[in-house]
């Protein structure tokens, strides 16, 4: 008996060790371009919510974690291909995704997205013009309502847009049009907030079980404790859990 | 950057200025021009050799070798530059972990690919799961290296091909005459005079370099067009100590002077080396030198 | 769904006629061929209109870097200098901004904002640099004997332009130019990657491309698709100009028109 236990513990050891060898650096993958989850800092370091949660994450699941940039196109395929472990980007857990990475519990509530227009729009969700970014779920939204869509390359690209006259209106993420819609006083929101997508979880890769757990046993204790909340209000992206 | 800078806040005009250029991120944009200039100092030669390798193959007397030679002209040149970039980098970086993997791991059990996702065996990987950051760094830079070299290659092996070709056949006739083995004769009659018929296309492939950076990142490197981006858009006074409206144009206008300027000295440059290259040559420029000497 | 009706709900989708949602599942291999074929009307497109525009613009600013007089020589230059010394991508940029300030001035300049026509004035105005030079380059190198046999058949002023010049400088200039073209349709790809913004999802091949990209997360399937079309682009083009390269040197001995093909090294 007493054996087996040696056994199972040299195993459990030999198990860890394996993990720890493949992981002893976490790597961090994030867009840096997405405030308030990620952004480059004026130092030139990747901030914002994601950053402090990535942080707390992987002292809790004591890990040594390292935080990498990738463009938002090809930050799946170079999560599947191995040159980082671990997607921290602001990304919805959708279905489309989960069959090709496998995700944490949710460290989100799920974010509305919101309209933003010049102040004093009227908004025509059947006739009108509306930009987001080219690849996201906002954009297949619009294309779907039956509206007219035009497709931008980056997040200011779509903002300036509006500004200029091309758009009627702005689909994006409420918490990346919050701030500045505080800031330009000639930019409001317009319309009700609509519910797409899930909450924002961790993308790992789907052979990688075991970091999953660490992480999600790492959000599920922040969700305990309510540092979790304290993190969303601090960088006000709405509902707490 | 300066002691007056710790309060952004109560600065203004030039003060104001002199620190927003000298941020931590304005830093990564000067440091991305040198990162630029060493790509290109790198690639340039690098895909020379592989032109070089691409048009000895293309009119090699092997068959096979000549197809390989210009199946690899025409497909590479065939592609626009941005569809190639988009997938072939991870594509490399499979390569390289599947051959490692192969022969570091023989006795590895799982399968590579598992679903979507690439695995091989934590020796195998490129660079190491816990090397250092600039270690990754450098991979992707030279990932991204090798990528250039093998597009612009291709274009490098069109034109040395066809100055091999353009090489006056009397002169390869008379070195047969004086006894020279085919190999003596490529290598010391055909490589030394093709240089001045491929000059103006290298030099043109050159430009055209210079103009492909912008696409690298693409690849992974954060290049200036990649900074200028990132800098120029607007920023909301939540997320910096230097907020300011949409200011791309003028980060694009300084890209356009570095481009122009850049442009012009490789022009001066290139237009000395021709000078030296024609010197003594069986053309007519070279005959016109000889006239004015 | 068969392949046909794919075929028929998407072949003409770039340009707005049939389906008016992209596929959201399966993704079949059929959906992304269609689809990104379906944007290669878009390069076409792009890459004819400025051809065609640009191969007289071009003519024009050669003949006015060659020339003697300073006002038409120094524009030409500088016009030269500026669209090949900077990325095509910043052309773009400045473009569209360009455009956008002068659509607020008066209704009349409102397409020019949208693709079809603005990308098409870019790409119009940097293939003519780039012909021109390539057009400047062969005009140096007309043989003097060629001229001065026009002038003692008493040639002058536009009869010898359009008879002697002006095909010598074709016929010198055709293989670079040939490269040029295959580099201008190469640069379609960037009209919407950079450039344009893509209204109702009409987009070019490499817009689809990347729309499957991103739906699939495997970027080794669309991506050699859109290589794969562009080959054959490529190899139309080479075998256009290749006939009109054959016309042109019609009148040489057969062993001369093999000399002048190894001209082909002045690419772009």
């Amino acid at each position: 008996m007493k054996k087996l236990l040696i056994g199972t513990a040299a195993l459990a050891m030999l198990a860890g060790a394996a993990f720890a060898e493949s992981h002893s650096v976490v790597r961090l993958g994030t867009e840096g371009a997405y405030p308030p989850y990620n952004y480059i800092d004026d130092d030139g370091e990747v901030a914002g919510f994601e950053r402090e949660l990535g942080d707390e994450l992987c002292k809790r699941a004591e890990l040594t974690c390292e935080w990498v940039t990738n463009e938002w196109d090809s930050i799946i395929p170079n999560l599947v291909s191995g040159n980082y472990d671990a997607i921290i980007a602001g990304m919805s857990i959708t279905d489309e995704r989960d069959e090709v990475i496998d995700f944490t519990q949710n460290y989100t509530q799920p974010d509305p997205s919101a309209f933003l227009a010049m102040e004093g729009m009227d908004l025509d969700m059947e006739g009108g013009i509306f930009a987001a970014q080219a690849g996201t779920i906002q954009a297949s939204y619009i294309a779907e309502m039956g509206a007219t869509l035009v497709e931008f390359a980056t997040p200011d690209e779509t903002i300036a847009a509006v500004r200029n006259g091309e758009a009627d209106a702005v689909l994006a993420d409420k918490a990346y049009l919050a701030p500045i819609a505080e800031e330009s006083a000639d930019l409001a929101f317009v319309g009700e907030d609509i519910l797409i997508g899930g909450g924002i979880g961790l993308g790992l890769r789907e052979s990688d079980g075991e970091l999953r757990e660490k992480f999600d046993a790492a959000i599920q204790s922040m969700k305990d404790d309510g540092s979790l909340n304290a993190l969303i209000e601090k960088w006000e992206l709405g509902a707490t859990f | 950057m300066f002691g007056f800078c710790t309060d952004p806040d109560t600065l203004s005009g030039l003060s104001w200025m002199a620190c927003y250029l000298t941020t931590g991120k304005h830093m990564a944009i000067y440091w991305s021009v040198g990162t630029v200039l060493l790509l290109l100092a790198i690639t340039a030669p690098a895909a020379l050799a592989f032109g070089f390798a691409g048009a000895s193959a293309a009119r090699s007397r092997i068959l096979p070798l000549s197809w390989l030679g210009r199946g690899y002209i025409a497909i590479v040149r065939g592609v626009p530059d941005i569809a190639f970039f988009l997938f072939f980098v991870i594509a490399l970086d499979q390569f390289f972990e599947w051959i490692r993997h192969k022969a570091k791991c023989p006795d590895w059990d799982q399968p590579i690919r598992q679903g979507n996702d690439f695995v091989v065996c934590a020796e195998a990987k490129l660079p190491l799961g816990n090397a250092a950051q600039w270690v990754h760094e450098t991979y992707g830079f030279f990932l991204a290296v090798l990528t250039f070299a093998i597009v612009f290659g291709a274009f490098a092996a069109n034109v040395l091909f066809g100055a091999m070709r353009a090489v006056p056949r009397a002169q390869m006739e008379t070195a047969e005459a004086y006894g020279m083995s085919p190999r003596q004769c490529y290598w010391r009659i055909l490589v030394p005079q093709m240089w001045v018929y491929a000059l103006p296309g290298l030099s043109n492939l050159w430009m055209v370099l210079i103009k492909a950076t912008p696409l690298l990142f693409l690849l992974g490197v954060e290049d200036i067009v990649y900074w200028a981006r990132e800098l120029g858009g607007a920023k909301t006074a939540r997320f910096t100590d230097y907020p300011h409206g949409d200011w791309r144009m003028w980060y694009f206008l300084a890209l356009l002077v570095f481009y122009l300027m850049f442009t012009r000295v490789s022009e001066i440059v290139l237009d000395r080396i021709m000078k030296r290259l024609t010197h003594g040559q069986a053309t007519s420029g070279g005959e016109a030198q000889r006239k004015a000497a | 769904m068969s392949c046909l009706q794919t075929i028929a709900d998407y072949g003409l989708r770039s340009i707005g006629i049939g389906e008016r949602l992209l596929p959201r599942e399966d993704f079949t291999l059929c959906q992304q061929f269609t689809l990104i074929g379906s944007g290669m009307i878009w390069n076409v497109y792009f890459g004819l209109i400025a051809l065609l525009t640009g191969f007289f613009l071009a003519t024009a600013v050669a003949l006015g870097k060659a020339s003697s007089n300073p006002l038409a020589r120094k524009p030409s230059e500088w016009f030269i200098f500026v669209f090949r010394g900077s990325p095509l991508f910043i052309q773009f940029f400045f473009a569209y901004f360009a455009f956008l300030s002068l659509k607020s001035v008066s209704p009349v300049f409102d397409p020019l904002t949208s693709a079809w026509l603005g990308a098409a004035i870019v790409l119009f105005l940097n293939t003519a640099a780039y012909s021109g030079e390539i057009f400047y380059g062969a005009l140096l190198s007309i043989p003097k004997g060629d001229t001065e046999a026009a002038d003692a058949y008493g040639f002058s002023g536009m009869t010898k332009f359009r008879k002697i010049t002006w095909p010598t400088m074709l016929r010198l200039a055709w293989p670079a130019y040939t490269n040029e073209a295959i580099f201008l349709f190469h640069a379609t790809t960037l009209v919407y990657f950079s450039g344009f913004p893509a209204w109702r999802q009409k987009g070019d091949a490499l817009y689809y491309a990347n729309y499957f990209a991103d739906k699939t997360f495997n970027p080794f399937v669309p991506y050699p698709i859109l290589a794969g079309y562009f080959i054959l682009v490529t190899l139309v083009i080479i075998s256009v100009f290749g006939l009109v390269n054959r016309r042109l040197n019609r009148h040489l001995p057969q062993e001369v028109r093999g000399r002048l093909k190894m001209r082909m090294n002045l690419i772009r």
